[in-house]
């Protein structure tokens, strides 16, 4: 119930080296791998069962999507060095590295509208064809996680940061902890990109 | 606070032991309602999924009237179905299909699953590892209230225009992907309770690491432990495939998409407007790589629960515990690359038939290990024929016949006359409801004085055993036999308009009659469970005299926060009869040598 | 704080703006070789071994996999094989069929 102190949230438990918080997070991540994967063994069974399926140049926007790779690839630099300034113990250096991360999570969404508003205004749907229907579902699903990554990124820039006051050491973890989903979305991506897109 | 009730939160029973002093007194509400004590989320899980657990076998039973008398009215409440579903008291085909389909989801989803694990393991597992709690007390009551909301969403989907799901618990496309709302409801339930799994998983596996007591190394874990540990990383790792599955399959149906839909598809008729380029198959290869690791989930934590009472109520350490736990493992880790056993009718070509029945053959090992152990763990021992010790017993034969009837199923070539046959459901259900379910009613009287204080009656829970037992095998031997006579599940007559089941129809009257007894059978349980938590004799904080934490450490019930102090473990989980020692067990958290 | 008490964070820093370069210079790489219109298995295989190679990146340097404790390492890499079984199998049974 309220106030009970449950060992090893903050501190490292001695024999496993490591937190409550931060199993907790890999485990979710292993939880996300096989969700993706689902994901990606559905889009090999479409394709190799495809009479022809067409090449993602002939339906997506290239020049768009490497833009959003390299605005997400760095927004995983500046989540790193959110967490880096943290340990040196830098609280604005922090603050300025995770507000360039939710906004290039912003970015990213933002590009991500370009490109469905695009096709919707074509009149390409997910129902047209089975090569729509998966690329609109990954990337939903992708874009779903970016924007939960940013509500939580959000959050510890915002009303979350107060924990830095009373316990730095809890804080830093927390961030540590929202860096690696942050850092798996952008795995994520980095193979979403060249399968939906150049191949 | 500090107490725990068992009616979800109408009557409140004094328990004020090993209370922290400290903590404040919390409302009605977060002590009852949202509470994060993983005593109380675990009693929430259990009473909610035996609850399920009827209401799901109130649905086969209605099922097992169409079967015994198809086309005859039902009784008393054949009129109250409504027309929708049953004209003038005869069950219509679809509706039979819909408590077929809805019978599968409630008990797998919402009955044993949330019983076995949520249940058990979130009341047990925190206990039996010396800790005070789970690691994040609040996603443990999250995971809860995800469930009970996936619950509430399958069971409204009943009242829709065109009924419940239909198409199987299995929900195999195309059927699934063009049947009727309540399909969308069914995914939209799933997808609810694929979320409470994973939550829990997380915190299961986290709990087992981080929180067990100094001294508590892996391998002196209880084995009901592992067998929670192990279970978790299944749920963890095959149920997201299952939700991406389900997102598809919503996708075709509400988005227009084709992921499962073929070219060409035809319905009622009319060509579907759809892109098509779909593959139906998709759909079996994702849901079965979830649903073959889910029966073990089934089955781990029930022989997690049996091996505790055996060692318990033989007063001898288990035979071969190292041996079990590579088992356990090693299961665990098979079952993700058997699956498409389920799939051998698919047209796949004899390469992977041969992988996927080479490797189901292999994972039958480990379970014979394990039921081996367990049987060899009784010789010698001094057994106490309790209630719990009834139904653990009964487990080990149920589960043998169930694990040697799936053997002609895993082989591809004696799977063709077989499959989807009643020998199926004759064999999982072995597995299943003699054998899980049973162990769970041992669990319910094994841990019923830790979580209440009072003992269950022992006389109310042997005329609870003994005719359940007996109606057990009269439901599903008959099964097994109808199957070979070659009768296809799934029938809404029970195979009555067809030639050659003419001579097999009189074994749909055996199982109906032995499921009706084994509903008036569970009376004597239903009362006993209420009775007891006022009537039923208090018990001492070590009720059985056991060696594990739960037992030997904590009160019955056990307050906020569990133990006075944390507890130091010293030794293994099963140290009875210990030569020289002033008694016949020694718990774990025993000081000094055996004196 | 773990494992990184003792480490320079500067030291760190430097091995993120390396793997920052790595990944931009990997993804105008992957770009540009899509343009040369390979045939589908090569261009699938290097796609896919540049995309193994940046997600790696970021596993064991972002995600700091690379000095992690054992058990999280193990927990992923016992992941990655069903990812990969899940990948795989059903494309097989499928050939299976047809090659058979």
């Amino acid at each position: 119930m309220s106030a009970m102190e449950i060992p090893y949230t903050v501190h490292e438990r001695p024999d496993t080296g490591l937190t409550s918080g931060k199993i907790g997070i890999w485990l979710f991540l292993a939880s996300e791998v096989m969700l993706f994967g689902a994901l990606f063994a559905t889009y090999i069974l479409l394709r190799v069962g495809a009479v022809t399926w067409p090449h993602g140049r002939e339906y997506l926007n290239i020049r768009l999507a490497t833009i959003n790779t390299i605005v997400l690839i760095t927004s995983s630099v500046t989540m790193v060095m959110a967490w880096a300034s943290l340990k040196r113990d830098q609280f604005g250096r922090y603050r300025l590295y995770m507000g360039l991360t939710v906004l290039c999570g912003l970015g990213f969404l933002f590009i991500k509208y370009l490109e469905y508003s695009h096709k919707f205004e074509t009149g390409l749907y997910p129902k047209t064809n089975t090569f729509l229907a998966i690329y609109f579902t990954m990337t939903a699903l992708h874009g779903l996680h970016v924007l939960g990554g940013m509500v939580v990124n959000s959050y510890f820039w915002g009303p979350g940061a107060k924990l830095w006051q009373t316990d730095k050491e809890h804080f830093t973890n927390r961030v540590e902890n929202a860096g690696l989903f942050w850092h798996f979305v952008d795995l994520v991506w980095i193979f979403l990109f060249p399968v939906l897109y150049l191949l | 606070m500090g107490s725990t009730d068992m009616t979800n939160g109408r009557t409140v029973h004094a328990a004020e032991h090993g209370h922290d002093a400290h903590h404040e007194e919390l409302g009605f509400w977060r002590t009852y309602v949202f509470s994060t004590d993983h005593k109380t989320i675990g009693i929430q899980y259990a009473i909610t999924g035996m609850v399920f657990l009827l209401f799901g076998f109130c649905l086969m039973m209605l099922m097992r009237w169409q079967l015994a008398f198809p086309g005859r009215a039902i009784p008393l409440i054949g009129r109250l179905l409504g027309d929708a579903r049953a004209p003038g008291g005869t069950m219509l085909p679809t509706f039979y299909n819909e408590l077929g389909a809805m019978h599968g989801t409630i008990m797998v989803f919402m009955g044993i699953v949330p019983l076995a694990v949520g249940g058990f393991g979130n009341f047990v597992l925190p206990l039996q590892i010396g800790a005070p709690d789970m690691s994040f007390p609040r996603i443990n009551m999250a995971s809860y209230w995800f469930f009970f909301l996936g619950g509430v969403t399958m069971f409204s989907s009943f009242f829709v225009t065109g009924g419940a799901a239909q198409s199987g618990w299995t929900s195999y496309t195309p059927l699934a992907d063009i049947a009727t709302t309540g399909q969308t409801i069914w995914i939209l339930g799933m997808v609810l309770l694929i979320t409470s799994s994973l939550l829990g998983a997380i915190n299961f596996i986290t709990t087992t690491i981080q929180l067990r007591a100094k001294g508590l190394t892996f391998f002196r874990f209880p084995f009901f432990v592992w067998s929670q540990f192990v279970t978790a990383f299944l749920l963890l790792l095959a149920f997201p495939p299952l939700e991406a599955a389900a997102v598809l399959q919503l996708m075709d149906r509400v988005a227009g998409t084709s992921f499962f839909l073929p070219s060409g598809l035809v319905v009622s008729g009319q060509a579907l407007q759809v892109s098509g380029g779909g593959n139906p198959l998709l759909w079996q290869h994702l849901f079965w790589f979830l649903a073959h690791p889910e029966v073990y989930v089934l089955i781990l934590p029930a022989m997690g629960i049996v091996a505790e009472i055996i060692a318990n109520n033989t007063r001898k350490p288990l035979w071969g515990y190292r041996s079990m736990v590579y088992s356990l493992i090693f299961l665990g880790f098979m079952s993700f690359i058997v699956w498409a056993h389920h799939m051998f009718m698919t047209g796949m070509g004899t390469r992977m038939a041969s992988f996927f029945q080479t490797t189901t053959m292999i994972i039958s090992i480990p379970s014979v290990v394990i039921l081996t152990s367990l049987i060899i763990s009784l010789w010698g021992g001094s057994i106490r024929f309790n209630t719990a010790m009834l139904f653990a017993l009964a487990f080990l034969p149920m589960f043998g016949i169930g694990g040697l009837t799936g053997l002609p199923l895993g082989l591809n070539v004696t799977d063709i006359p077989l499959h989807d046959t009643y020998y199926v459901i004759g064999h999982f259900h072995y597995v299943v409801a003699p054998g899980t379910i049973f162990a769970l009613f041992a669990g319910v009287y094994y841990w019923y004085p830790k979580a209440t204080g009072r003992a269950m009656s022992e006389t109310l829970g042997k005329w609870h055993f003994w005719p359940s037992l007996v109606c057990m095998n009269g439901v599903f031997l008959p099964m097994l036999f109808l199957g070979l006579a070659g009768v296809s599940r799934r029938l809404a007559d029970g195979g009555a308009t067809y030639q050659f089941a003419q001579g097999a129809l009189h074994y749909n009257k055996a199982s109906s009659f032995a499921a009706w007894g084994l509903a008036v059978a569970q009376i004597p349980f239903i009362v006993n469970f209420f009775w007891s938590l006022k009537h039923g004799a208090k018990t001492e904080p070590n009720h059985w005299h056991a060696t594990t934490l739960e037992w030997a450490a904590a009160p019955s019930p056990p307050g906020h926060g569990n133990f006075k102090e944390p507890p130091v473990v010293t030794r293994g989980p099963y140290e009875y009869s210990v030569p020289g020692a002033a008694t016949d067990f020694t718990p774990q958290n025993a000081t000094g040598s055996a004196a | 704080m773990g494992g990184h008490d003792e480490i320079d964070i500067q030291k760190h820093v430097r091995i993120y703006i390396t793997v920052f370069v790595s990944l931009m210079v990997l993804t105008l790489v992957t770009v540009a070789v899509s343009t040369l219109h390979l045939p589908v298995h090569q261009a699938l295989m290097v796609a896919l071994l540049i995309a193994t190679i940046k997600g790696s990146l970021v596993a064991c340097y972002f995600m700091h996999l690379i000095s992690e404790k054992k058990l999280i390492y193990w927990v992923m890499a016992l992941t990655v094989a069903f990812f990969v079984v899940l990948l795989l199998v059903p494309v097989f049974t499928v050939h299976d069929r047809i090659h058979n």
